[in-house]
């Protein structure tokens, strides 16, 4: 295991790190918000495309980079930082993972390429309650058809292909085939989402059954800690700016014992989640036998981290925490949904005490 | 060094432990009483511990990265990490436990005179000389800088008065390195860092019995006690430098006791608790904070190595051991509580036949464990370090 980034990896980050800044920044989202396109913003997903991210993972051969996980969970940790509202997580990080671990020659084919392109959007359809409980999807299935509802689609309502999980493996579904119907969900996140009912529609199985599900799972929730460490990371660093510059009785705030410590304490959280975070992405690169159990630290630790240092970001700006103008609640609406997508800290604590035999 | 000399370092050092490390040797302590300080009475419980020290300190291996000059090692980061896992490959004993190694040695390399290195650097490495530490007062604990035992320049000697306290080990020590003022008229200014001979007339030691039942801390007096001009450290006054980078040295070692317990939580709660039908604990509040402390002792021990990676790669990682200190004495803290939990009346024993040494140890454990986030700087003030030195958050003024 190594926590090193090499010069490919490093370079990666800095450019991921510059565009999101220049590119993408919170006002992005703010002003996608405010036009009420409840998540589309397709020309910052091209741009993102012609970065080359949307092929992070996807191998030369298929027209991507083959950069890896760690490489992918640099850029979305930057992406984190400033929001991005993209289908990055669902498209190059589990549509395309899903795809080379369970897909047919010809699947690959014919998807692949067009992921890298930025062409084709995914989304993983794996609740069917309002909690995550992948172990009881109720789905039906029978002759290649699929019949069942899945809630809260994170990219659900403009994925072009949705990945369904059923009991007994991944299906691979067009969202306009016939039988499917999405009811567009207008999300405090701004990111949308769809509730979707599946009626006979047209399904294909991937490969692999119920352990590619889990594959696919442990991915999604890896790659979504990372997300999350960048909007904690970037989170915490504006509240401790405000800390050396908001004044209060003649002082800075930043000089009150009381909030010393809380910032001090939330450093240390996420220096701590931040190696699980990394830890687990390496485990993916080098395919890891204990995948499942880097992921569930990861996204456990992800999520009590990020709610904390989410919340302390509204409570120590005061009254302006509370407002519209500042970013505060953005970040806070995001962790909250963000937290729970695939398994909250609750989920993987108790998948976590199963793996080790408790 | 290129990586065909490190494997062939790691050839030697494999074939060099294979017949030089006793089988008894090969072993976890399975009492503290086996473990050896060293010292001018220096206890061996076993005959190997003896040899194997001798044999580690002939080497410099107590002392890996030392130079040679000072009877170290002289090894390379890169060679020490493979000697590091050597002995861990085959379960070795540490040779020698010593405050001298951990704390006083590191210092001594950075800010003594040659001098003062070629008389104290050796005897510590072979484990002749077992030192203490001379830093808090009955006054001076979380704020230091506010040490008052008394040196006074007498021309050919220094003249030390005053009382240090929670000296670990004092009563077993050969030698203090200790904090004494020397200008009443400022605070961190006019402290000083020297060395002083446990056996010279005046010094007096006192244990202290602490909740535990144990006593690893004393009283230590100093009554019109001569030290030698030539063991005062680095300059007059000029002291807290020294003494603030030794902290960094022993909060890096309390940090770490949070990888040393020898009994599983896990395991005690399996025993006491019980599973349900689906091999999960009978008690889902309990094994839910179990889970919990063990992705922090996971999210710890992954730091660690991170830190390690990043000081390699030549990082300054300096500024996190508050940080470490704070989580290894919290997660230890942490996991002596859900000991005791999890144990339930198995972990109220004292003393007696009632109750399993596993089990006593679990309660002297637990008692012990909080002198944890006091140590070595509390909790509190390790946090206002990290605010201040990493986070940049100021003082109010």
């Amino acid at each position: 295991m190594t926590f090193t980034l090499s010069e490919e990896q490093t370079l990666l980050k800095d450019a991921a790190r510059d565009f999101c800044r220049e590119q993408a920044p919170v006002t992005r989202l703010r002003k996608m918000r405010d036009d009420k396109k409840n998540g589309r913003d397709p020309e910052l997903w091209a741009e993102m495309a012609a970065m080359g991210w949307a092929g992070i993972l996807v191998p030369e051969e298929f027209g991507g980079a083959g950069l890896g996980y760690v490489g992918l969970g640099l850029v979305l940790e930057q992406a984190g930082r400033t929001l991005v509202a993209s289908p990055l997580h669902s498209t190059a990080l589990v549509g395309a993972s899903a795809l080379l671990l369970g897909g047919s020659d010809a699947q690959k084919k014919e998807w692949l390429p067009k992921i890298a392109a930025g062409e084709v959007t995914f989304a993983l359809a794996v609740d069917e309650s309002a909690h995550h409980a992948p172990a009881k999807s109720k789905l039906k299935v029978a002759g290649g058809k699929i019949s069942g509802t899945k809630k809260y689609v994170a990219d659900g309502h403009t994925a072009d292909l949705l990945l369904v999980v059923g009991g007994d493996g991944l299906y691979l579904v067009k969202a306009d085939a016939s039988g499917v119907t999405r009811r567009e969900l207008i999300t405090v996140d701004s990111r949308g989402a769809a509730d979707i009912t599946f009626d006979n529609a047209p399904a294909e199985k991937l490969e692999g059954g119920a352990k590619l599900v889990q594959q696919v799972l442990d991915r999604a929730a890896i790659g979504l800690a990372a997300e999350m460490l960048g909007q904690a990371q970037e989170a915490f660093e504006i509240t401790n700016e405000y800390l050396k510059t908001r004044k209060q009785f003649g002082q800075y705030i930043g000089s009150f014992q009381a909030l010393q410590h809380r910032a001090a304490k939330m450093f240390t959280d996420i220096e701590l989640t931040r190696s699980c975070i990394l830890a687990a992405l390496d485990a993916l690169d080098r395919d890891a036998e204990d995948v499942s159990e880097y992921a569930s630290l990861a996204k456990a630790r992800a999520s009590d981290m990020l709610h904390v240092v989410s919340n302390e970001f509204v409570q120590m700006h005061g009254g302006i925490g509370m407002t519209d103008a500042h970013d505060a609640g953005l970040y806070m609406k995001r962790a909250r949904v963000a937290e729970a997508l695939y398994g909250g800290a609750t989920y993987h604590r108790d998948r976590y005490a199963t793996l080790l035999g408790f | 060094m290129t990586d065909v000399k490190l494997e062939q370092f790691r050839k030697e050092t494999r074939a060099w432990l294979e017949e030089n490390c006793p089988a008894s040797m090969r072993s976890t302590f399975t009492s503290e009483d086996e473990i050896v300080w060293g010292g001018r009475n220096a206890k061996f419980a076993n005959p190997d511990s003896k040899l194997w020290l001798d044999r580690m300190a002939e080497r410099g291996w107590t002392a890996p990265t030392w130079p040679k000059e000072y009877s170290g090692g002289g090894l390379s980061k890169e060679e020490n990490l493979i000697l590091q896992s050597e002995l861990k490959r085959i379960n070795a004993r540490v040779p020698l436990y010593s405050f001298g190694l951990w704390m006083l040695g590191p210092v001594l390399l950075e800010y003594a005179n040659e001098e003062q290195k070629k008389r104290h650097l050796p005897p510590a490495i072979r484990g002749e000389i077992r030192w203490c530490q001379g830093y808090s007062e009955p006054g001076a604990g979380s704020d230091l800088a506010g040490l008052q035992t008394k040196c006074e320049d007498k021309g050919d000697h220094w003249l030390i008065n005053g009382q240090k306290i929670w000296t670990s080990y004092a009563n077993y020590a050969d030698w203090c390195f200790c904090l004494v003022r020397t200008d009443t008229s400022v605070k961190h200014e006019g402290i000083s860092f020297i060395l002083i001979d446990m056996t010279s007339p005046g010094v007096e030691t006192r244990p202290i019995k602490l909740i535990s039942g144990n006593s690893p801390f004393c009283e230590t007096f100093f009554t019109d006690v001569k030290v030698a001009k030539e063991n005062m450290v680095g300059k007059l006054n000029g002291g807290w430098e020294i003494a603030k980078r030794l902290l960094q040295y022993e909060r890096s070692n309390i940090s770490g006791f949070g990888s040393g317990a020898r009994t599983d939580v896990v395991d005690i709660a399996k025993q006491n608790v019980g599973l349900d039908e689906d091999g999960r604990l009978d008690d889902r509040d309990l094994r839910a904070r179990i889970a919990e402390h063990k992705m922090f002792e996971r999210a710890y021990a992954l730091t660690a190595q991170r830190a390690a990676e990043e000081a390699k790669a030549g990082g300054n990682v300096s500024h996190i051991t508050s940080m470490f200190k704070v989580a290894g004495a919290t997660l230890n803290i942490d996991r002596c509580e859900l000991m005791v939990e999890a144990a339930g009346s198995r972990a109220f024993g004292w003393a007696g036949e009632g109750y399993g040494a596993d089990e006593l140890a679990v309660t002297r454990g637990w008692l012990r464990s909080k002198g944890n986030s006091i140590e070595g700087g509390t909790t509190e003030v390790n946090l206002n370090v990290v605010a201040k030195r990493v986070l940049g958050l100021r003082d109010t003024q």
